[in-house]
């Protein structure tokens, strides 16, 4: 090891019974109870217990899918879900330090909305608010809505011109609404309620703005209705494959999840993200890059690697996905994290294949092997999701320095 | 013959965002912390309320051009913190205002289905139609509908919401691990919705919840916000909190249910009602007069002057007459973001305020005081208790959405003195018998319409 350790940033992604698609047939599965409170309680509990920074839940606004361009037609896996923003509000007053992150779908919904939703997930969570955002790019998300209509792309057409066009359009939309939402977030100063009963007034209505937000795709008055968040800015995640959505994460994100497959890869993610950070003009933030994993956990060598084959048989074709597919002990995930830290990834999310199950040895044997390393805290040490992550609570950006 | 006894609905509604709401009082608290939100719905759930009740509105009011500053101001997100709030209440129902102008039918659906299953079945719907450009501002598709389109769009809107729901029947998640079945068939949630407002077809993506529909409100009061109720709505929210405003609304409203094909249980009528309590009835006066006074400061007065004048009149003295000066019938509106904006008969009011003022040698801030402020239930708990249920036994309510006028506190004294009197009276739960909004409000949980016809008021079991 050339450096000494730093410690590193831990997430957990939930979605369903887990990202593997037969996961909800395992023996300790709970399929009947996904669209339960209970489930997703007990699933965020452990994951606190287990010191981590945040968990993230995945969302859409369509039913899952194995294909990119539309349903599928399946009826052997998981499909519906509960909104990801709600179900993080109904865990928050069960929990006390990890972060929330729930996934927010930006092509067809309000920034409005969204700004007020997660300042609000915010201060019902004294500040452990996030948010993944994520792009919708397929027909039949876009037909839920009817307002307008995005062409059926298959991935391997993602890099014809109509393919770029299409990814820069939504792309550069994702980051004019983060921009709102954002600066809705700042629309009121920290000091902007008063109580003045000298006055009568309630506010000093000079520390609410108007964030005036005209772009190519919607104009955004303000202010919001919310009053700012707890963290001021709560923290904005987004996961990037390629460099459209890497621009996104540099301009305009606290967070970016990425699928680098070895550690060469991951130094070129973390190289390109970085210049797009510069060229942004963020070169100064701390903007975290976290590796994506999938991950199937034992500490009996070989077994996870049979309940891996095991799930796999279960379908026509072993299952990939944009993440790196893990299987091993937690002494050896460990290494390999460390390798990945090594070349520039601040963080890791890991990616339960099965819940509750690898979630459980990601919190009680992962965990306590990082912390004999020194790469994972000891206790929860601050009481905010920016302070779990380093990051300051940011100055507003309509108060006068 | 006497008729039978009603037992009343209670609900508790959450210090709103107007003058109504006291926050100069040193034992007003945060209107946006989550304790004080956890506080109104502990204590409301501990008196057995059949619901927790949040407004919304959508854009910071302003007034001559400038936000609004003398009531309190902010709000947090509707779904975001009822969903909180379901973590820490049990049975508590939990009715938000969302609007259906600024919306799409998609998102709202899967917001209520996932709030109603997030918390075992106690969602509510209030179904507002503000459609004012000045609100439409906030959001990307701006402010597009005209007036007399706002209910045209409401009820294709809730139409829309229905169909979405109803797109999962409760019975498709098999999840059998041997046969490796999680759906009964491919592509559940199938919809396809083509009407003026909503071209949208795919699959609805949260299965069927507990109460299969939120329990639907309604709050407007014109011949149209009237009908929409009487056709699709399980209650309304009404401002008719005297009795003989109350009866005379009350048999407008549920007269219109029978063309319809609906009976008059299927549509509860709860107003917004105010209450102040005392150890004597004088004390309670005296209160209610103190409260008046914290409400309508000399500055709120004004505004509330301009607001009818239709012009600045921050240059007249709240303890002197009544502005000398014509009002501004053809100018811009003075207020914005206001539900209630520009809504009076601008000349009859004026000659009925002169005329009280006059008579009652009243100044400006009196005025507003009397004409505004009288609080709806004055009196000792046992008055109260009488007078609320006298009021729901003539039918003119049948029940109540209480606004205290403190945060987060304003509520507890009714829940201890007045709520065990109205449970003594025999009409008012002592328990919670079902766990659903709709067993509270004793509505019918809907039934999916391909299994209506067989198996009866059978719910789906999810
Ligand atoms: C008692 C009551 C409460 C209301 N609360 C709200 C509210 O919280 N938010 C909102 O946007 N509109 C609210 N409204 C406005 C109505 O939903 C409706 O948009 C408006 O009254 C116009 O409809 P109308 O012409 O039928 O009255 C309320 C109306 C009434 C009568």
């Amino acid at each position: 090891m050339s450096r000494p350790p730093v410690p590193l940033h831990l997430a957990v992604a939930l979605e369903g019974a887990g990202w593997h698609p037969a996961a909800w047939r395992e023996p300790d599965a709970r399929p009947a109870d996904l669209f339960t409170a209970r489930y997703w309680a007990d699933l965020v509990a452990e994951a606190e217990r287990g010191l981590l920074d945040l968990v993230t839940l995945e969302d859409s606004l369509g039913l899952q899918s194995s294909v990119r361009t539309g349903p599928d037609g399946r009826t052997d896996q998981v499909r519906g879900r509960l909104d990801a923003v709600l179900t993080a509000a109904r865990i928050a007053p069960l929990t006390r330090h990890i972060g929330l992150v729930p996934v927010a779908v930006v092509t067809h919904t309000e920034p409005f909305h969204l700004s007020k939703a997660v300042a609000t997930l915010d201060h019902v969570s004294s500040g452990r608010a996030g948010v993944q955002v994520r792009v919708s790019a397929t027909p039949d998300e876009a037909a839920h809505f009817g307002r307008r209509d995005v062409p059926r792309l298959p991935i391997a057409e993602l890099d014809s011109p109509a393919g770029r066009a299409l990814l820069d359009e939504l792309f550069g939309e994702a980051a004019d609404y983060v921009e709102v939402v954002r600066r809705l977030w700042d629309s009121w100063e920290d000091d902007a309620e008063i109580r003045d009963v000298a006055t009568g007034r309630f506010i000093d209505r000079e520390k609410l703005h108007y964030i005036d937000f005209e772009g190519r795709h919607f104009k955004v008055k303000g202010p919001s209705i919310t009053p700012r968040p707890p963290q001021g800015q709560p923290v904005v995640a987004a996961l990037a494959h390629r460099t459209e959505p890497f621009r996104l994460v540099a301009g305009s994100a606290d967070l970016g999840f990425t699928t680098p497959h070895d550690t060469a890869q991951a130094a070129s993610i973390v190289a390109e993200i970085r210049s797009e950070q510069e060229r942004a003009g963020r070169g100064g933030e701390t903007v975290h890059v976290f590796g994506d994993l999938v991950v199937f956990l034992d500490e009996e060598p070989g077994r996870a690697a049979e309940r891996r084959a095991r799930l796999d048989a279960a379908l026509a074709a072993p299952h990939t996905g944009d993440a790196q597919v893990f299987a091993g002990t937690a002494a050896e995930l460990a290494d390999l994290l460390a390798d990945f830290a090594q070349a520039g990834l601040t963080g890791f999310r890991l990616r339960p294949a099965t819940l509750p199950y690898d979630l459980a040895r990601i919190t009680r044997d992962l965990v306590p092997e990082l912390q004999r390393r020194g790469l994972f805290r000891a206790s929860y040490q601050a009481d905010t999701l920016r302070g779990l992550l380093g990051l300051p609570r940011p100055a507003n950006r309509y108060t006068p320095a | 013959m006497s008729k039978p006894v009603k037992q009343i609905h209670l609900a508790a509604h959450f210090p709103g965002v107007n003058n109504t709401t006291v926050w100069s009082d040193p034992a007003a608290g945060s209107q946006i912390d989550f304790s004080s939100f956890v506080h109104l719905a502990r204590t409301a759930e501990r008196a057995k309320f059949d619901f927790l009740f949040l407004a919304e509105g959508l854009r910071l009011r302003e007034q001559r051009g400038r936000i609004h500053d003398l009531d309190v101001v902010g709000r947090p997100d509707t779904f975001t913190v009822l969903a909180a709030l379901a973590g820490v209440t049990d049975r508590l129902g939990l009715a938000g205002t969302i609007n259906s102008t600024f919306n799409e039918p998609y998102e709202v659906a899967r917001q209520f289905a996932s709030l109603d299953h997030l918390s075992d079945g106690r969602a509510a719907w209030n179904v507002v139609t503000s459609w004012d450009e000045f609100t439409g501002e906030n959001f990307r598709r701006g402010g597009y509908l005209a007036r007399e389109d706002r209910y045209a769009r409401a009820q294709q809107f809730l139409a829309a919401v229905r169909a979405l729901l109803d797109s999962w029947h409760g019975d498709e998640i098999v999840a059998d691990r041997a046969s490796g079945t999680f759906l009964d068939a491919p592509g559940p949630g199938r919809f396809d919705h083509h009407v003026d407002q909503f071209d949208i077809s795919g699959h609805f993506n949260v299965p069927r919840s507990p109460q299969g529909h939120p329990v639907i409100f309604q709050a407007g009061d014109s011949e149209q916000g009237r009908e929409f109720a009487a056709s699709a709505a399980d209650a309304i929210f009404t401002r008719h909190g005297t009795l003989d405003a109350g009866k005379a609304f009350y048999a407008d409203v549920k007269g219109r249910l029978a063309k319809y094909g609906r009976t008059p249980e299927q549509l509860l009528i709860l107003p917004g009602v105010t209450f102040v309590l005392g150890d004597t009835e004088a004390d309670a006066r005296e209160k209610a007069d103190v409260i008046r006074h914290q409400q309508v400061s000399g500055a709120t007065a004004i505004t509330f002057v301009e607001r009818l004048w239709n012009r600045d009149l921050t240059a007249y003295d709240p303890d002197g007459p009544l502005p000398d000066v014509e009002p501004l019938d053809d100018a811009d509106p003075i207020v914005r973001g206001r539900a209630d904006a520009n809504r009076q008969d601008r000349a009859e009011t004026l000659a009925q305020w002169r005329a009280v003022a006059e008579e009652k040698k009243l100044s400006i801030r009196e005025l507003v005081i009397e004409l505004t402020g009288r609080q709806s239930f004055i009196g000792t708990p046992a008055q109260v208790a009488q007078e609320l249920d006298d009021f729901v036994q003539a039918d003119a309510s049948d029940g109540f959405i209480l606004a205290p006028h403190l945060t987060p506190g304003g509520l507890d004294e009714f829940v201890d003195t007045v709520v065990p009197l109205l449970q003594e009276r025999g009409v008012f739960r002592t328990e919670y018998e079902g766990t659903t909004l709709r067993d509270h409000l004793g509505l019918a949980h809907p039934d999916h319409p391909r299994t209506a016809a067989g198996a009866g008021g059978a719910r789906a079991a999810s």
